[in-house]
């Protein structure tokens, strides 16, 4: 407010180098693909109106069906990575824990290994014939599959990739939620004879459902938009991928590989659509369940 | 309850958290000491059953070979090129925009600011073919701007740095101004140097996602030599059967060296910087 005399044309030279890239490669963008997805690309890409045509053949494709639920069992997993990221980093929240910041390290790394390079390790531990997996669980009896050929087990293979990669980043959102629970509260809760698990039950679980949720939420999106994993772990060209394919995946196919781009920009509007409903979902149940105080 | 319970208590379920943490980190390293291994070893010895648990003779020439059969060192700068001018472009062009909506005021503020905050939700694939659409009419498909350029502009950065200018008292801006700075000045020189925490939280962020980003590069990006490495990584299938999976490890180890090296050197700085964004 008192900035106003002097500002003058200054704010234009802050703030449209931004506002232009933004309109340039995003607003209009989304504008475009939201009409584009009325559309067909002719083969020598001119495109004509074709209405809500590709909206109902998506809707007919049992690609996208089949994409929807591999979306869905990938998130389901990866969400599993939640608890067990609470379990983690509370164990590390204990006051005089050693070698606190060693753990703190090592758990976080998968998180900044570069996802396409680590995938080409997994690839060759999940290998079906030497894989280092396989051979540990054939020392426990169990005849592992071919982790990277069999649909459903290539799209768990991918997920448990997935999980172990998320569980560095919930450590540190979590971490950040555990610094905010006040000492005292425990402090009193031992001396009412708590256990450890009952402060834990009581305590620390629900004091941290404000970063609980948010990780569901980020994670639930994210696995929406699956598709580095899938393309590196098992490649692009890898046989199963129509049955393990995620939405993004059978959208880059149409839009890059098919050159379907009308088709595409539908498939990219219920991405859109599906992340949308899910934030707006999440937003109104976390009343009922997070606790704020 | 003595004091000397307590302490044992403390003490026995610590032990407890320790064996759970240790096999926790186990999980979370193994794949990396595994791949160390393999970097070094042969074909043979990867593909052994039961498994070597060390390589017999170090490979060295697995490391020389990802040099004279892979466009690494290539794909290495252009990975270089990209990460430096995505981020160099969202610490200053983020910074500027988000100082202007925090402690401006100016006409269509509050449709400007709605307008770009309007695509922070949006996930990137909706806006993926137009955005090759524009690259390839400024003729700049397969190569590093094309790569770069759409995202220096970012609607995250600049609500991050918007927040974090919030949280800067306005009485060093006021002294700059009475010492006869203009707004370009008093920003460069006084509000950026105490915004340091903030650009290197944004600094962080956009190192690692640039890093890593694959879809974009995918796409724009066609010969082997202007792909990042991310890329280059992922598209490695079709050499599958020629080269040596001990090789294919040493170019991943070199791949995502120099993120890991720089995350264990600045840990506290990275960790503070996703939780600052994450938390908003």
């Amino acid at each position: 407010m008192k900035a106003r005399r002097a500002d003058g044309s200054w704010p234009w030279l802050f703030v449209l180098p931004t506002f232009l890239g933004v309109v340039v490669f995003y607003l209009w963008p989304l504008l475009k693909t939201l009409y584009d997805s009325f559309t067909e690309t002719g083969p020598f890409g001119g495109s004509t109106w074709v209405g809500a045509e590709n909206y109902s053949t998506l809707i007919a494709d049992g690609e996208v069906y089949r994409a929807v639920v591999n979306t869905v069992v990938y998130t389901a997993i990866v969400l599993l990575g939640i608890p067990l990221a609470v379990l983690f980093a509370s164990l590390l929240n204990r006051p005089g824990l050693r070698g606190a910041m060693i753990y703190r390290t090592l758990f976080f790394l998968p998180y900044v290994a570069l996802p396409t390079a680590i995938s080409l390790v997994w690839r060759i531990i999940y290998n079906g014939e030497y894989g280092v997996l396989n051979q540990a669980l054939g020392v426990l009896g169990i005849d592992g599959p071919s982790w990277i050929t069999e649909p459903w087990f290539a799209l768990i293979a991918v997920a448990l990739l997935g999980l172990w990669m998320s569980i560095g980043f919930n450590m540190i959102v979590l971490a950040a939620g555990l610094k905010g629970i006040p000492g005292e509260l425990y402090e009193a809760a031992s001396l009412d004879g708590a256990s450890r698990v009952q402060q834990f039950r009581s305590i620390t679980v629900p004091l941290l459902t404000p970063s609980i949720f948010f990780l569901s939420v980020v994670t639930t999106i994210a696995g929406f938009q699956l598709f580095d994993q899938l393309f590196a772990l098992l490649g692009p060209t890898n046989p199963v991928m129509p049955k393990t394919q995620s939405l993004v995946f059978l959208f880059y196919d149409a839009a890059f590989v098919g050159n379907d781009r009308g088709y595409a920009a539908a498939v990219a509007v219920l991405i859109l659509a599906v992340v949308g409903l899910l934030t707006l979902f999440q937003f109104r149940f976390q009343r009922r369940w997070v606790s704020y105080d | 309850m003595t004091s000397r319970d307590q302490r044992q208590q403390r003490l026995g379920s610590n032990r407890v958290a320790h064996v759970v943490l240790i096999l926790g980190s186990l999980v979370m390293t193994f794949p990396f000491l595994w791949q160390l291994k393999m970097a070094f070893s042969s074909q043979a010895e990867i593909q052994s059953v039961p498994p070597d648990l060390f390589p017999s003779k170090l490979q060295w020439s697995n490391f020389s070979e990802v040099f004279q059969r892979l466009p690494f060192l290539d794909q290495f700068w252009v990975s270089v090129a990209v990460t430096a001018g995505r981020t160099i472009g969202q610490l200053v062009l983020c910074s500027m925009a988000g100082y202007a909506f925090a402690r401006m005021s100016f006409r269509f503020k509050g449709l400007m600011l709605a307008l770009i905050l309007s695509i922070l939700m949006v996930p990137s694939q909706v806006y993926l073919i137009p955005q090759y659409q524009i690259i390839q009419s400024l003729g700049w498909l397969d190569s590093i701007q094309g790569i770069i350029a759409p995202g220096i502009f970012s609607a995250f950065g600049t609500f991050l740095m918007m927040q974090f200018f919030r949280t800067i008292p306005a009485e060093l801006e006021e002294a700059a101004r009475l010492d006869g700075c203009n707004p370009w000045q008093t920003f460069w020189k006084v509000v950026l140097p105490v915004a340091r925490p903030g650009l290197i939280s944004l600094a962080i962020i956009t190192v690692l996602a640039s890093w890593a980003d694959l879809l974009w590069p995918l796409v724009v990006t066609s010969s082997p030599e202007n792909m990042p490495l991310s890329v280059g990584l992922a598209t490695l299938s079709g050499y599958q059967g020629t080269i040596s999976p001990g090789v294919l490890m040493a170019a991943a180890l070199m791949a995502m060296a120099p993120v890991l090296i720089l995350f264990v050197v600045l840990q506290r700085r990275v960790v503070e910087g996703i939780a600052f964004s994450g938390l908003k």
